[in-house]
């Protein structure tokens, strides 16, 4: 046995994880793959199978039907065009909320730099659903924002942001701020202050030496926090179902809807594959990015 | 020079403030007699008492708690191990596939996540027989995959990082490598475990999506039973059910940085 293990530890390291994804994560989006080429049947699992055997003869049956539905019914190019348009909206609104935040961290002294980032880590520790939910008490036509709007005798009439797409985006920011500020507060700690000292002395304003020091050098931490904001709100279900109207189109809930209401497996399963193909793209820049930022370091 | 002008300061405070408003606003609503959240209507911890008569919710809770004990474990041994395998082995066949299947889980959307693994369990149960039905083990293997990945890249970072020179000692001194690993490595990388061990239990405790897809009839976790009560509209009780989870992280977050901070200062003196 400690032979065995002796010669084959190395072997057995590498098997136990790669079999375990290989079963549970790659496995899976095969058959998500396969099943979108199927049909809806009323059978148990509710869908025709591709391949079947008749006469001694394998007959493979694909249907594309279901891309084509997705393409004919404008519902499903709608939903892509508005969780893009969703998600990048709430990505602008992120770092324009998170770079001062983040500015302020990496400037900060300790030990008040890492207070501040222990305060930004925290509410990722925090339940998600709850904190989305917080968010409902707070935005509702009599809910805590708008007494104290009306209380100060700002507004006459309730605002109503509860079920509609500004409070997707309040949501979104909300939750991934802490991806937005992570990463660009790594980027900016690292700047060399000497450069800003440099840009003074020549007589650059702040906001000039901001403008051309400090801002070209971010980008890459500009760009990381970016696509992690971007990525995950483009498949986000939880927000729009709770914050979100009805309609509030996004394709994680024309997914949901589609599985759940509509019991309609080939049809979210094509949802499934189009949606990778929109986030493929992303996903491969942050990780060039990254093998980039890797190299130099 | 290291000064920050006002306004910095001033946007960045408002960021913060933006981050906790919904946090306090749950803990003081959870201390309302009132059920409106407007009105103030006296301190009270009636939705508390309500909280704890609640056996939806009380069974819900011991379901989440179950499977989050399991599957923090499991994807702890095996999220470590795909670490050990990224760190230490830089070539074998196979490595470009293992890598991208273990940092995929963290950027793919929660709905693809449950809908590919419902139907892989599915076509499974058809093939052969297991797993017999969708509950406790669907959920458990769902958040364990996640979870994995999430403790590789804890791991992994940590164990980049430490000094491979005792580990050398070791086995110069005759140690074999399993004994090596359990005597010299593990306890260097103890408390990224700790804290890879946190998050995967916080990130299963939370989860909602997958477990929605992957569950079965009597296997409703907490986080569906909040989403079908708080679906209706705000419920008084699930701001205490907040507040004590909160309570609860809090105390988690004080235990992982006393015990992150404190090893480091151990193996330096």
């Amino acid at each position: 046995m400690r032979g065995w293990l002796a010669r084959n530890g190395r072997t057995l390291v590498i098997a136990v994880p790669m079999i375990w994804l290989l079963i549970f994560f790659l496995a899976p989006f095969l058959v998500v793959f396969k099943i979108s080429f199927a049909e809806l049947a009323r059978a148990r699992p509710p869908y025709t199978p591709l391949f079947s055997w008749e006469d001694e003869r394998l007959i493979i049956e694909l249907s594309f039907y279901n891309y084509l539905f997705l393409l004919e019914d404008s519902l499903y190019i709608l939903a892509y065009l508005s969780s893009i348009k969703i998600a990048a909206i709430s990505t602008v609104f992120a770092l324009l909320i998170g770079y001062p935040m983040a500015y302020v961290i990496a400037r900060a002294r300790e030990p008040w730099q890492s207070v501040l980032l222990m305060l930004v880590i925290l509410p990722f520790w925090t339940s998600f659903l709850l904190r989305v939910y917080a968010w409902i008490g707070l935005l509702k036509g009599n809910g805590t924002l708008n007494a104290l709007l009306q209380t100060l005798g700002i507004i006459d009439q309730p605002l109503v942001i509860l079920q509609t797409d500004a409070a997707v985006y309040i949501g979104i920011v909300y939750t991934y701020l802490p991806f937005m500020i992570l990463p660009l507060y790594a980027n900016l700690s690292k700047l060399d202050l000497s450069l800003l000292e440099a840009a003074s002395d020549l007589g650059a304003k702040p906001w000039v030496s901001f403008l051309t020091v400090t801002l070209p050098l971010s980008l890459p931490g500009i760009i990381a926090g970016c696509m992690l904001v971007f990525i995950p709100a483009i498949g986000e279900f939880v927000i729009p179902a709770l914050l979100g109207g009805p309609d509030t189109l996004m394709i994680g809930k024309v997914l949901w809807t589609e599985f759940f209401s509509n019991r309609d497996w080939p049809v979210a399963s094509a949802v499934a594959i189009a949606m990778l193909i929109v986030i493929v793209a992303p996903v491969m820049w942050l990780r060039r990015l990254e093998a980039r930022q890797g190299g130099d370091g | 020079m290291n000064r920050l002008p006002l306004s910095v300061k001033i946007l960045g405070g408002l960021g913060f403030l933006f981050l906790y408003i919904p946090i306090f606003s749950l803990i003081i609503y959870s201390f309302n007699e009132s059920k409106l959240v407007t009105v103030w209507g006296g301190f009270s911890t009636k939705w508390y008492g309500e909280l704890f008569r609640d056996p939806q919710i009380l069974g819900a809770a011991w379901i989440s708690l179950k499977i989050a004990l399991v599957s923090a474990t499991l994807a702890l041994v095996l999220g470590t191990l795909a670490a050990l395998v990224m760190v230490r082995y830089a070539r074998f066949r196979g490595r470009g596939l293992f890598s991208g299947m273990i940092t995929a889980p963290l950027v793919m959307p929660e709905v693809i996540t449950g809908l590919s693994l419902l139907l892989l369990f599915v076509a499974l149960q058809n093939a052969v027989g297991w797993p017999a039905g969708r509950g406790f083990t669907t959920i458990v293997i769902a958040h364990t995959t996640f979870g994995m990945a999430f403790v590789a890249v804890v791991v992994q970072s940590r164990l980049a990082d430490i000094d491979r020179s005792i580990e050398e000692a070791a086995s110069d001194l005759g140690a074999r490598p399993v004994r090596v690993f359990f005597d010299v490595t593990l306890p260097s990388i103890a408390p990224a475990l700790v804290s890879a061990w946190l998050l995967a239990f916080t990130l299963s405790l939370d989860d909602l999506v997958i477990a929605s897809f992957v569950s079965g009839p009597g296997s409703s976790t907490l986080p569906m039973v909040v989403f079908s009560k708080v679906r209706l509209g705000v419920s008084p009780d699930v701001n205490a059910l907040a507040t004590l989870m909160i309570l609860a992280v809090g105390i988690g977050i004080a235990i992982a940085t006393f015990a992150l901070t404190r090893k480091p200062r151990q193996s330096a003196s």
